[in-house]
């Protein structure tokens, strides 16, 4: 009996020390202790802010094969919103040690000293991205302020039913674009080829990078600031002139307006990023199966390329007292083959990592349509250039959402909106003392 | 002898109100005057970036004088908000409180039917949180959602409507509540008297009533002004929806996007100033005004 007692308490200890070990998540150091006695201070905790759908399951996985370093997941409700909230959590001192950073917020974080140099940490995630990707996180500088996770190189989604029923050609060029906006819309006045958003910055960012501008640029010790270069404002007033005259239409992107319009086929074009399935699929559930993706239409004929629209690294706070163990979770999310893999069937994430596109096979749900949906993406994600982002990009973007606002609203100059952009950033950047380069 | 206990009393005396008092004073310094303290303080430093501002130390906290309260006062986009405030407050002032009187006064008379229900359907929009209410009628002003049709709710021109609507409904029921409640009070006598005397319901209401409710209809005043200074709900919350309504379209707006939008919280502080003391100004100058009617019997 003794014996026995004795057998069933052991193995109880043995169980929970197991369980304890597995679950990884222990309260309890005395269940730590007994299985790990190296290492008597427990686990390191993490908590990771991020708006990735499904990432708590991707992180289950990270957990379970690394008890030593626990992460939690904190749900955000991304965009700008998210990165202001880090930076008011990181100017109070308690910011999370992992942070989701969408690449045109990331200098913003450096400049406020909110995210750690992972240079000696990521000496060999270097490998797995392409140099315009590294250089989003570089910011061109020796640090290393992230590890990338995706990227939206951008490209003309287009319903291909409408574009039969109105018998129009997918658009080649920005100039072909707009006569098939100026068909579509005297076919049926009530139906657009696309609409002009003066709430999403980023796009117009993108669609601005596809035509050669470059808003911010370092050259010695000072910031040259071009948010009003040629190539911007040839952009804006190619918009401007089609908004003016009545055929591309002026509701914001996702608005429910907007996703009326895309489910009742008011909208034929949307040109968007590569994660535009996920949206279109949630936004616009009923068009499934009638969309199919093109390159973006060219400023010149025979030319070929495209712009980026939003993607985010993950970036280790500063201030947090684990930088190794965070380091070490981001490089494992954004370059390991399983992380890969879950971040693309879980988080419906567009790899940054150049392993990533062998790991898309299947196409989007939404897209089944489009068997070669991957495959077009990746051709069209190498034509993708970017550009160098300032250190106040919120100031920038505000400025467009306003100035544009009131531009779309009167139908006014549009290239009067970029220099007021351009104004708001200068502006800014000399009332806190940065170095202007002329 | 007698004066030194005396003395000693007196002092224990003294001490226990200060006691009673304590918590109160506690709480009120560590949650309204600290953090006011705080923000006088932010409002007084800046941030100065040398070279790119890349890096450890390129930027650092200075102090900055009155440059942030400069600039503040100075912009103009300020006094625009101001002034889009001034105009959206009138309307809700108004149509808000001179529903809550009307309502107020309906109930009140003898013979409405199913007075219970009417003023909790009245009342009840005031439970509805103010994001959620301005979604739904958010939703109700957008041309392809509407069931109203496809007018221009949201347009340049009437947006400050579209806005005012959504807190006269939510506040109206509020307001009827407190003025009923006063209504309520006062003895059926009066009423009694003026009947024999031969005035009319509507004779009662005008020369009775509303007399009476006077300190009433001033506390709601000076509630509605305070919150109509604070707006800030309903134009963030209608902004996404449509593109009449700026960053900056109310004062506390500007706070906002100064603060975490733009990262500048100096200058926020100093605008959160500004307003405070221009809110100030308001409420207690209004209460000046018609202190002598309101408060003229105590």
């Amino acid at each position: 009996m003794r014996v026995n007692r004795l057998a069933v308490a052991a193995v109880a200890i043995l169980a929970t020390a197991l369980s304890t070990a597995c679950s990884g998540g222990s309260d309890e150091p005395s269940g730590q202790a007994a299985s790990q006695s190296a290492a008597p201070a427990g686990p390191v905790k993490l908590t990771y802010w991020t708006w990735v759908p499904n990432m708590d399951k991707i992180v289950t996985a990270w957990n379970q094969a690394h008890p030593d370093i626990q992460v939690t997941v904190s749900k955000q409700a991304g965009g700008d919103d998210a990165a202001a909230k880090f930076l008011t959590a990181a100017k109070a001192g308690n910011p999370p040690d992992l942070v989701q950073a969408e690449y045109q917020m990331l200098p913003s974080f450096v400049a406020a000293d909110a995210v750690a140099d992972l240079k000696a940490e990521t000496a060999q995630a270097k490998a797995e991205f392409s140099a315009g990707i590294w250089g989003l996180v570089t910011l061109g500088t020796d640090a290393v302020y992230a590890v990338p996770q995706d990227s939206g190189p951008m490209m003309l989604y287009y319903r291909k039913d409408l574009f039969a029923k109105y018998g129009i050609e997918v658009p080649k060029t920005w100039d072909e674009y707009a006569e098939a906006a100026r068909a579509v819309h005297r076919k049926d006045p009530k139906v657009f080829l696309g609409t002009f958003s003066s709430k999403d910055p980023g796009w117009f960012a993108g669609l601005s990078q596809q035509a050669g501008a470059q808003w911010w640029s370092i050259s010695g010790d000072a910031w040259k600031v071009a948010v009003n270069d040629e190539a911007t404002k040839k952009v804006a007033s190619y918009w401007g002139g089609l908004v003016k005259e009545g055929v591309i239409d002026g509701m914001p992107y996702f608005t429910p307006e907007w996703n009326k319009a895309l489910n009742d086929g008011r909208l034929l074009t949307w040109p968007s990023a590569v994660w535009g399935p996920g949206v279109l699929s949630s936004n616009a559930p009923k068009a499934k199966g009638k969309w199919a993706i093109a390159p973006l239409p060219q400023w010149n004929a025979g030319e070929n390329h495209s712009g980026f629209w939003g993607g985010s690294s993950t970036a280790v706070a500063a201030k947090s007292p684990n930088k190794a163990a965070a380091a070490k979770f981001a490089t494992w999310l954004n370059t390991d083959p399983q992380a890969l893999g879950l971040l693309i069937k879980e988080g419906a994430v567009y790899p940054a990592s150049t392993k990533g596109a062998a790991l898309m096979t299947e196409a989007p749900d939404y897209f089944s349509n489009q068997p070669d949906f991957w495959k077009q993406a990746a051709d069209i994600g190498a034509t993708a250039r970017g550009f160098t982002f300032g250190p106040n990009v919120g100031v920038t973007y505000n400025a467009y959402k306003d100035a544009f606002d009131k531009a779309v609203a009167a139908k006014s100059d549009f290239a009067a909106a970029v220099q007021s952009m351009q104004d708001a950033t200068v502006a800014d950047m000399q009332k806190s003392g940065f170095t202007l380069a002329q | 002898m007698r004066s030194p206990k005396k003395g000693a009393r007196a002092g224990r005396a003294g001490a226990v109100p200060y006691l009673f008092l304590a918590p109160a004073m506690a709480l009120f310094a560590l949650f309204m005057a600290l953090p006011i303290g705080y923000t006088i303080y932010l409002s007084l430093r800046r941030t100065k970036v040398s070279g790119l501002g890349l890096g450890k130390g390129a930027r650092t906290e200075v102090f900055a004088g009155l440059a942030n309260y400069a600039a503040a006062v100075g912009d103009g986009e300020l006094w625009a908000g101001w002034l889009r405030v001034i105009a959206y407050g009138a309307l809700v002032l108004a149509l808000m409180l001179g529903l809550a009187l009307v309502f107020a006064l309906m109930l009140d008379a003898a013979h409405v039917r199913l007075a219970r229900l009417t003023r909790i359907s009245i009342f009840l929009p005031y439970a509805v949180p103010g994001v959620a209410a301005t979604l739904m009628w958010g939703f109700l002003y957008l041309p392809s959602l509407s069931p109203f049709g496809e007018h221009p709710f949201l347009s340049a021109d009437l947006v400050t409507f579209s806005m005012a609507n959504v807190a006269v409904w939510g506040g109206t029921g509020f307001n009827m509540l407190v003025l009923y409640t006063n209504l309520r009070a006062v003895p059926r006598e009066y009423y009694e008297a003026a009947r024999i005397d031969g005035a009319s319901e509507l004779g009662i209401a005008l020369r009775i009533k509303i007399p009476i409710l006077v300190p009433s209809i001033i506390l709601t005043t000076v509630f509605s002004v305070i919150a109509t200074v604070q707006v800030f709900t309903e134009p963030t919350t209608l902004r996404p929806l449509t593109n009449t309504i700026s960053s900056t379209w109310s004062p506390l707006m500007k706070v906002y996007r100064d603060a975490f939008v733009t990262g500048d919280l100096y200058s926020a502080a100093a605008t959160s100033m500004v307003i405070a003391g221009i809110s100030l100004v308001l409420s207690f100058g209004f209460l000046r005004v018609v202190k002598n009617r309101a408060f003229g019997e105590s």
